[in-house]
């Protein structure tokens, strides 16, 4: 899934300025299970910038109005109904979500509440780690299901480098070296000879190079 | 004359090659650079020039090592692929190149969280293996990445580095192997302050017949202070310094701690002259060219051969 985590209330407040008439916009997607935006986050922060608003004597109505997917066309449209009463909308919906109610409502200025992360699991209560960074071009077979991309700080696509020790990166005692789970997991399945070939050079016309991506499926359009 | 690097020419004669670091200035004063350079003159083969080590800004290895071309030394020019995708990389192969530079050392580089630039982006488009692979399909086949053929190859003796004391420490020397299957010609490793430890991975790589296929230069940095030591051990993750190292550097009164580092290093010297498959040694005094010429002395490797075809 997107992970993403709420911005500073006041970098938040500060874009809202301009504003009378805001609408706080959540997502019961991705946003909800990293709880940054979904429906009870929403509310959570449509009630602290209310009071924030009341404190300062600010003449200002919030409220707010959580969507099933904040990125899907479908669901989107069903603010049409409800939109016009505002004159911004605080998205809490990932990168996506932001551009996919900006590309819609094209009179209407959205504002991010979010800082939008990473392709990350849920590992534990709390705790959301990054393993993806959608290349394009899945290489995990080779790599024994550990991506080198996401997951090792300098990309290396033949590691480990020299600054591995004991299972840590050398960036930070609190990364893990992802290499060093690499040749551990390849070594359970007796593949690591995969790793005695170099891996060439990365396509990344399939992540960047091409410009921004796009996937079209015929068989799935009306 | 003819630019031929002298690091390749007196390995190739089977001399024992002895190799130093510069590091550029983190300014753009060409003297900064010219001082230290006479410092290393007539004491060592090749002089490495580091690429915005420890991902600091400075001087950029190509210029500083055109200025050490001018005066008369190899450079060996090091290049990392934090800050450089596949297009720079391979330009500036060809660039250096052109202007004579005739050996590279091609690295990761250290992460940019170390230096002055921890916002910085961390380009890592090929990594060091991969970049050894394409100088190698440049100068010996005339082509870049992806295939297309160059109109005039670059002529460079192709080095990559090696760290024994990393984890995990059997894979260590399957990675040395890919670098040399990626066509490092030299490789010039880690410091080496273990050298039980360094001849055990040297161990597996000479019956794997790596030694045999590349000139392997042992790395060795002089210690200055038994400080030095214990920060080394504890906070430069890849470097191995027993504590018996530490504790006879303790040893001895702060005013001799100095002497007692190079005493170490030409001590580890001597042995690496006298480890099969070591070719020779690479001399990394950090901030401390002086040492060089007193070391290189001290550890019999004074003069240095003179090479007929330069
Ligand atoms: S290889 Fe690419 S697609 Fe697969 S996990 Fe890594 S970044 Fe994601
Ligand atoms: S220590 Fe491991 S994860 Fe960190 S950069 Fe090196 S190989 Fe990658």
């Amino acid at each position: 899934m997107i992970t993403a985590q709420q911005k500073p209330i006041d970098e938040i407040r500060g874009m809202l300025v301009p504003y009378k008439r805001i609408l706080v916009l959540g997502c019961a997607s991705c946003v909800a299970e990293c709880a940054a935006g979904g429906q009870k986050e929403t509310a959570m922060l449509a009630s602290t910038l209310r009071m924030k608003a009341k404190m300062n004597n600010e003449d200002v109505i919030i409220q707010e109005h959580t969507l099933d997917r904040q990125c899907v066309k479908d669901f989107v449209v069903t603010l049409d109904d409800i939109i016009g009463s505002y004159d911004a909308v605080l998205s809490l919906g990932c990168g996506a979500g932001v551009q996919a109610v900006a590309e819609m409502f094209s009179e209407i200025p959205v504002i991010p509440g979010l800082n939008t992360e990473f392709i990350g699991e849920t590992r534990a209560q709390g705790l959301w780690v990054e393993n993806c960074l959608g290349c394009g071009d899945c290489m995990l077979y080779y790599f024994g299901g550990v991506c080198p991309l996401a997951r090792c700080s300098k990309q290396l696509f033949n590691g480990p480098c020299g600054g591995s020790v004991g299972g840590k990166c050398e960036i930070n005692p609190d990364v893990d070296c992802a290499w060093q789970k690499i040749i551990d997991r390849l070594s359970r399945f007796g593949a690591l000879d995969r790793l005695e070939t170099i891996y060439p050079p990365k396509n990344w016309s399939r992540k960047q190079g091409g410009g921004p991506r796009k996937i079209i499926r015929e068989d799935q359009q009306r | 004359m003819k630019d031929v690097s002298r690091l390749k020419s007196v390995l190739e004669k089977g001399g024992f090659a002895v190799t130093s670091e510069c590091g550029p200035p983190k300014g753009a004063d060409p003297q900064a650079v010219l001082r230290k350079t006479e410092l290393l003159r007539g004491k060592v083969d090749s002089v490495n020039v580091t690429d915005n080590q420890t991902a600091i800004v400075r001087m950029s290895s190509l210029a500083a090592c055109c200025l050490i071309k001018k005066a008369g030394l190899d450079p060996v020019l090091q290049m990392v692929v934090r800050d450089r995708n596949r297009i720079a990389l391979q330009s500036d192969i060809l660039g250096a190149s052109a202007i004579g530079i005739r050996n590279v050392l091609c690295l990761s580089g250290d992460h940019q969280s170390f230096g002055n630039q921890p916002d910085a982006v961390g380009v890592f488009d090929l990594d060091s293996i991969q970049f050894v692979q394409a100088v190698r399909n440049m100068r010996d086949q005339g082509i870049i990445v992806g295939g297309e053929p160059l109109s005039h190859p670059p002529d460079m003796f192709t080095g990559a580095a090696a760290n024994p004391f990393a984890d995990p420490m059997d894979f260590r020397v399957v990675r040395l192997a890919k670098k040399i299957n990626a066509g490092a010609d030299f490789i010039q490793t880690q410091c080496i302050y273990n050298m039980e430890r360094f001849d055990r991975w040297l161990g597996i790589a000479r019956d794997r017949g790596l030694t045999e296929k590349a000139y392997i230069l042992g790395g060795v940095t002089p210690l200055k202070s038994a400080g030095m030591a214990r920060y080394m051990k504890t906070r430069v993750s890849g470097m191995d310094v027993p504590d018996q190292l530490i504790r006879r550097m303790e040893g001895v009164s702060k005013d001799k701690q100095r002497e007692e580092g190079i005493s170490i290093c030409v001590e580890t010297i001597e042995r690496l002259k006298q480890t099969p498959g070591i070719r020779g040694v690479h001399i990394m005094a950090i901030e401390w060219e002086e040492a060089v010429g007193e070391i290189a002395e001290r550890a019999g490797l004074l003069p240095r051969p003179v090479i007929d075809d330069q």
